[in-house]
């Protein structure tokens, strides 16, 4: 019901956006030529290959240039220009690191895990709309295919913590199951509050529906707590500071990876990033309006310069900035204590989620939205 | 009062057993000596019952060099390096104590300008030395940014120390009856340029940390231990002060120019993480208040009155002296036979290796985390633990 009313809206104004999936695509040629579909399924894995390691690239540097502006330094300035040769170099360096399992580890388990920590978000990658044109595939139950496989993440740190066989590793891992599985409860509270305004779990469809706004100022105060309980609860699930008590250094050495080197460190290292990306993708999707330009109410003109700029631009730009504020966090916050993170999940932020939700279901049902959604 | 003295073999063999009706098991980890928080190699075994600390057992010695020892072969002005390399964070204010004690013991006169300038340089040491601790508590809190704040500091203390001695870390500078070196005659201007920017720095650690929820939440009513029980172990400095007990040696027994200065001795009130946090960056505003006081006015003179060659011997006897360094009271003791230049025995009281022990009254029934926030408020120095 509340879908049809936000496509009706869509219809509505000027802009009409017809998004096509590879997955589209791939389904649409198979009547006219089986290499066009091979071909797109090529595009697709190549696609998101290529993706995951510019990312992995991309975001170490950001990441440290980030730090080191925070940090009154300059950071990498010496390999490439800017430097921008460094992450390279260090992944060079790491591949050519001896690939060491403890003596005493469960061997097949210890090689095991990295994989499964980078599966998640590999998948992920594959379902986020980056554009009306680019995304691999767009379900109609995007947002609980997604929880669904974020859960399983915890499996990689688990499973590598267990392996290793080493009492730091084991702590740290037993910190990031009892801390991601608390937190993605709030994930998903907030997740279903997006759902509820847009009627809709695919992420194509949630981000048509943000046409006339984004949920986070459309969606009354719900969106806006909505996106900050999502941006709280995803930090902690990234395992980052002020959440990253499942590797923090000082306490754990570095906790679940403590046992790991080389290669398999690197996916460790390479699944945290990744996440990161996905997580602000998804922020951005859900509550910044995706892809979408920025739009105000009747301002013609505006409005028409705003769709001058791409749509892909748009999306890499709302991503950066939810990124900037994840790693802004991790620059200035000290970690939280294992039990006072407990506490705001399970005292302060599940409740709020709850409520946060109710309030939202009560917005919709009496439709009284302060941006009307059809004109 | 009888005191049972565990052997370290007696501690890891007790019966690990965990108070829950699960079926779980205490466990023993090392940190360090190779560990985040061991801050260079302090052993610290821990026994856990899951993330709660039942009892901590430091492990010192792993640093040991045998200094005191070494220091019975060398005459006084040679042990003065030594001292160097105990407390590198005080260094300074270690050669005092030996400076201090030689020269109470052997009667040697100095002069307003030398003490005016060891207070000075004690003062920018101890500045230093609390913008680094600030740094690193910072760093085992997981906030990485501070650290690098608290070292911007520090270099800029050590330009000044480079500039007058021509070393950093170990400076070798507070000589009996003197200094190494004379100050450079715009010495008193480039640290009269510093104080402001010092000062500033102080609010900007409080706008960085201290008014951060989480920071306060990790430190405060964390590891509290009363002014009674950290005198009985014999913690001096920040630690002691911070439980309430005004123990200061620059201000209950005033050497060097400390007389004549005004200041305030900075206490806490219950004895927590916070208040050996906070003692420690009002005392950075104590310490540039020092100096404010003293750098206009540093009188003419000679900047030692002995020869450096002048052979000094002891009076027979036990002769000991000590300053406050920023981690407390650093004593020394040299026993002399009256015959020879060197010392017959020597030894020193560090405030680490007290500091250190206290730990293991205040961790216990807290979890890991706390467990470094206790250790990092210690603000320990291993070298100058093990010596």
């Amino acid at each position: 019901m509340q879908f049809v009313h936000t496509m009706a809206a869509a219809a509505a104004t000027n802009t009409t956006w017809t998004p096509q999936t590879l997955a589209d695509r791939a389904v649409d040629s198979v009547p006219h030529s089986l290499w066009l579909t091979a071909g797109y399924f090529l595009l697709a894995v190549v696609g998101v290959a290529a993706l995951l390691s510019f990312l992995g690239m991309a975001l170490i540097y950001i990441e440290r240039k980030i730090a080191a502006h925070f940090q009154c330094r300059l950071g990498p300035t010496r390999v490439g220009p800017f430097g921008l040769l460094q992450t390279l170099a260090d992944t060079l360096k790491l591949v050519f690191k001896e690939d060491f399992v403890p003596p005493k580890a469960d061997r097949s388990l210890h090689m095991l895990a990295p994989f499964l920590a980078l599966l998640v978000p590999v998948v992920l990658l594959a379902l986020i709309p980056y554009s009306p044109n680019v995304q691999v595939a767009d379900l109609n139950i995007g947002i609980l295919f997604i929880t669904a496989i974020g859960g399983f993440g915890v499996m990689g740190i688990l499973i590598a913590g267990w392996s290793s066989n080493n009492k730091w590793s084991m702590i740290g891992a037993m910190r990031a199951g009892a801390q991601i599985i608390s937190y993605e409860l709030s994930a998903t509270l907030a997740l279903l509050v997006v759902v509820l305004f847009s009627g809709t779990m695919s992420l194509t469809g949630i981000v048509l529906s943000q046409q006339e706004g984004w949920w986070i100022w459309r969606g009354h105060a719900a969106g806006f707590v909505a996106f900050l309980i999502y941006l709280v609860a995803s930090t902690a699930d990234l395992n980052r500071t002020p959440f990253d008590i499942p590797e923090g250094e000082s306490e754990l050495t570095a906790g679940f990876h403590t046992e790991y080197s080389g290669l398999r460190f690197a996916f460790f290292f390479l699944a945290e990033f990744i996440n990161m990306f996905t997580v602000s993708a998804l922020t951005a999707t859900l509550f910044l309006g995706g892809w979408m330009p920025f739009h105000v109410g009747d301002w013609t003109g505006f409005n028409a310069a705003m769709d001058t700029i791409p749509p892909g631009i748009w999306f890499l730009a709302k991503t950066t900035a939810v990124i900037f504020v994840i790693m802004w966090f991790r620059w200035t916050f000290p970690r939280l204590r294992v039990d006072q993170l407990m506490h705001l999940e399970w005292k302060v932020l599940l409740p709020l989620g709850f409520a946060n939700l109710f309030v939202a279901a009560v917005v919709v049902l009496t439709e009284l939205y302060p941006f009307p959604l059809g004109k | 009062m009888t005191v049972h003295v565990r052997t370290l073999d007696e501690l890891l063999h007790a019966p690990l057993e965990a108070d829950s009706d699960l079926t779980t098991q205490e466990y023993l980890v090392n940190m360090g000596p190779q560990h985040p928080i061991a801050h260079g190699s302090l052993r610290v075994v821990v026994r856990l019952d899951g993330e709660t600390v039942k009892e901590v057992i430091p492990v010192p010695g792993y640093v040991h060099r045998g200094v005191e020892k070494m220091c019975e072969h060398l005459n006084y002005r040679q042990v003065i390096p030594y001292t160097d390399r105990l407390d590198y964070l005080s260094a300074i204010m270690n050669n005092w104590a030996v400076a201090k004690t030689v020269e109470t013991a052997a009667g040697i006169e100095t002069n307003d300008r030398i003490e005016v300038i060891r207070t000075i340089m004690a003062e920018l040491q101890r500045l230093q030395s609390h913008a680094l601790w600030w740094g690193v508590t910072g760093m085992d809190l997981g906030a990485y940014t501070a650290f690098l704040y608290g070292f911007r500091e520090r270099e800029i203390i050590g330009e000044i120390f480079e500039e007058t001695i021509g070393a950093r870390l170990t400076m070798n500078y507070i000589q009996p009856g003197g200094l190494m070196y004379d100050i450079k005659p715009d010495f008193a201007a480039k640290v009269k340029k510093l104080l402001p920017y010092l000062k500033d720095c102080v609010e900007q650690y409080e706008t960085l940390l201290s008014g951060n929820v989480i920071f306060q939440e990790r430190l405060r009513n964390v590891g509290i231990v009363d002014g009674a029980r950290a005198v009985a172990l014999g913690c001096t400095g920040p630690v002691v002060r911070a439980s309430g007990v005004p123990l200061d040696l620059r201000a209950t027994e005033p050497y060097g120019a400390y007389g004549k200065v005004q200041f305030n001795v900075v206490v806490g009130t219950v004895g927590d993480c916070w208040d050996r946090y906070y003692v420690r960056l009002e005392e950075m505003r104590e310490s540039i208040r020092i100096i404010e006081q003293l750098i206009d006015g540093i009188p003419d003179g000679p900047y030692s009155t002995i020869r450096y060659n002048v052979e000094l011997t002891l009076p027979e006897g036990i002769h000991y002296g000590q300053v406050e360094t920023a981690r407390g009271a650093f004593g020394v003791l040299i026993v002399s036979d009256g015959k020879r230049e060197i010392p017959y025995r020597l030894h020193f009281r560090s405030p680490n290796f007290n500091n250190l022990w206290v730990v293991t009254a205040m961790a216990p029934g807290w979890r890991i985390a706390d467990f470094i926030s206790i250790q990092s408020s210690l603000d320990l120095v291993i070298p100058d633990i093990d010596r």
